[in-house]
């Protein structure tokens, strides 16, 4: 079997066992019903966990994801019920924001040569700050377009709802895997991620790659910031907190080594299911607090990581270190 | 950032050396800043520096910011000596939850404050081992090693106190949090003693220097015959000390232990006041009262902006202003700036440069 697709078929294995015990104590987890939520409910995780995706294979961390979705919400909402543009102008104004944003974080973290964890960190705090300097209190979205996207759906056999958001996202992860495997800025990012030295020796252009690349993970959680509008019909400065460190957990658990240049974003889509699949659990059993949730997660994050060890230690190379101890 | 070259090899020094180093110490932009934002808290709040006597204690703003910044000032003294070690300990922040979650539900159980203490402390000594596990043992990178403990500390925290916000009137507990010591907040009196052992701890002994070495370069230090596993573990053990400390005094302080929102995001200030304090972030360079000192500027900050009147959102997008400015001075593209007039291209990255 191909060494790359170990990490993957590792993840997939334990998604499917764990899968199968959740249906095996509740038949009903079975039901296209309960697939079409959980595709809608971690929509926006999934759609930033790409991005996430590409900064992490590169050999970074963006800590902003979280803050950016924050912001977005509360600029849409602002856009739409202040100024009262239409929802889809607000969503490409608050894109394009995004991507901007992102684009100054590249050039930070490139130009000032400082670790994109510091870079990302302060590009956290001013998005938190900025959206709670646009609107403090939540603001409810009430618009025609709103109602329209949330009503609309396609009907799975089973009775299942593919809703407009879950379709997002399945067309974000298929959009990143051809990004990530089949152009020319895909392999940069992974050359990127295994050697900044050499990648700038056979001739990668490392600028615009690290620029481009939280560009991408930026518009990225834009995105999903327009998604959790959606979603919630609302625009709040806390919304999405910690939603970052769910981004990385997922690509953790999909299998991408967080030293950089190495992963695949489909293992990312089956990280975001686990922590679906724990969180549906942990509502379907009732019983269970929701701080299990956190529990459980942090715990998978630590067998993935060991999992990790033991796939790589058969193949002991020197790689670039995000954190070197 | 203005630091001699003769710290990071600190060979031992004539003792003039030492001396006229004090005075330059004193000169460092950090404390002008200091001074500075203290300086136009004055102009905004004309009654600042008014410190008065009462109860048997100093009252006053200057306190209140002392007082205020404590917390994240004893994390940034384990956060430094990590940091120093080219890690990152992403989990205080969950780890002060756990901490002040245990003594609360000790004391709370009936248990005798005394032992409630010692157990967070325990506890915090657990959680900073666990983490030094992660990283030597298994060789994994702190930033991720920690993000475990920081995802998961807090469902622990919560598991401890069963989802509640547990309260309580143990007055030691209390005593830990809002008392006072011959006139000083219990807090602050904490902080000065735990900075003055350290740093005699770090540079008094050759424990500075290994830190140093190892944060340098691990295998190059080993080689040399440092037990750089030992020492991490040590380090890391450390900060999860200080951090179940930050969370004692903040349980204190409320009264209560409150699983989610003790300590949130404090791991991100403690990591900024070591930045502000001008520890380098690629480990090998670190000063502990400095760091002390880069969490006072931001609690000035803090303060600055609160009694300015303006809403404490702008905390947020000030305190990300200051990174940015620091960042900025910090690189090499200001380096090259002072140095020459005219800039050709960015210099090429070093390995391990980037992160």
């Amino acid at each position: 079997m191909n060494r790359s697709l170990r990490p993957l078929v590792a993840t997939a294995a334990i998604f499917l066992l764990a899968y199968m015990v959740a249906v095996a104590q509740f038949p009903a987890m079975a039901s296209t019903r309960v697939l079409g939520n959980f595709l809608t409910d971690n929509a926006f995780l999934g759609i930033a966990a790409v991005g996430m995706t590409f900064v992490i294979l590169s050999g970074g961390i963006d800590l902003s994801v979280g803050a950016v979705i924050g912001f977005t919400t509360v600029l849409i909402a602002v856009l739409v019920m202040w100024a009262g543009l239409h929802p889809l102008l607000a969503f490409a104004i608050a894109l394009i924001v995004a991507a901007l944003f992102g684009a100054g974080m590249g050039a930070a973290i490139y130009y000032l040569r400082v670790p994109s964890f510091i870079v990302t960190l302060a590009g956290m705090f001013l998005a938190r700050g900025a959206a709670s300097v646009l609107s403090p209190d939540s603001i409810g979205i009430k618009h025609s377009f709103y109602t329209t996207v949330s009503k609309s759906y396609l009907l799975m056999p089973g009775g299942g709802r593919l809703s407009v958001v879950g379709i997002m996202m399945l067309l974000v992860f298929l959009a990143g895997i051809v990004i990530a495997h089949r152009t020319r800025f895909g392999s940069y990012v992974y050359a990127l991620g295994g050697s900044e030295t050499s990648a700038a020796l056979m001739g990668v252009p490392v600028a615009r790659t690290t620029i481009l690349i939280y560009t991408l993970s930026s518009t990225l959680a834009g995105l999903a910031g327009v998604v959790f509008s959606l979603y919630t019909s609302a625009g709040y400065s806390l919304n999405a907190l910690g939603v970052e460190l769910d981004a990385i957990a997922a690509v953790v658990i999909g299998g991408t080594l967080l030293t950089g240049g190495y992963g695949l974003v489909a293992g990312t889509f089956i990280g975001v299911m686990l922590q679906g699949l724990v969180q549906t659990y942990i509502v379907f059993d009732g019983t269970l607090s929701s701080w299990w949730t956190k529990i459980v997660i942090g715990a998978l994050l630590f067998m993935f990581i060991l999992l990790q060890r033991l796939l790589h230690s058969a193949a002991p190379r020197r790689r670039k270190r995000l954190w070197t101890a | 950032m203005t630091r001699p070259t003769a710290q990071i090899h600190p060979a031992p020094q004539p003792p003039a050396l030492r001396h006229r180093s004090v005075t330059a110490a004193l000169l460092r932009p950090q404390f002008l800043a200091l001074l500075v934002l203290l300086a136009i808290n004055w102009l905004l709040f004309p009654g600042f520096f008014t410190t008065t006597w009462q109860d048997g204690r100093l009252f006053g703003s200057l306190i209140d910011v002392l007082n205020r910044g404590t917390p994240v000032a004893i994390l940034a003294i384990g956060m430094t000596a990590v940091i120093a070690t080219k890690g990152v300990d992403l989990s205080v922040g969950a780890v002060m939850a756990i901490a002040g979650a245990t003594a609360a539900v000790m004391v709370t159980g009936g248990h005798s404050a005394v032992l409630a203490v010692a157990a967070a402390l325990a506890t915090g000594l657990l959680c900073g081992l666990w983490n030094g596990l992660l990283v030597t043992t298994l060789s994994i990178q702190p930033i991720i090693a920690t993000l475990v403990l920081m995802v998961a500390g807090r469902g622990l925290a919560q598991l401890i106190t069963e989802g509640s916000i547990v309260t309580f009137t143990d007055p030691v507990l209390i005593f830990i949090g809002t008392g006072a010591v011959a006139g000083l907040p219990t807090p602050v009196v904490v902080l000065i003693a735990l900075t003055i052992l350290t740093t005699l701890a770090v540079r008094r002994t050759a424990l500075g220097l290994l830190i140093e070495a190892v944060g340098i370069n691990r295998s190059a230090a080993r080689f040399a015959g440092i037990k750089a596993s030992a020492l991490l573990l040590v380090v890391y053990a450390f900060a999860g000390l200080c951090a179940a400390l930050a969370g004692l005094i903040v349980a204190g302080d409320i009264r209560g232990a409150d699983a989610n929102n003790a300590g949130l995001w404090l791991e991100l200030d403690a990591i900024l006041a070591v930045v502000v304090g001008g520890t380098s972030l690629l480990g090998g360079r670190f000063s502990i009262p400095m760091s002390v000192v880069g969490a006072m500027i931001i609690q000035a900050m803090n303060t600055g902006i609160l009694i300015s009147g303006f809403s404490p959102q702008f905390n947020l997008v000030v305190k990300s202003a200051v990174i940015i400015l620091i960042l900025v001075l910090q690189s090499p593209f200001a380096a090259n700036l002072l140095q020459r007039r005219h800039l050709k291209a960015p210099p090429k990255a070093q390995e391990g440069d980037r992160a």
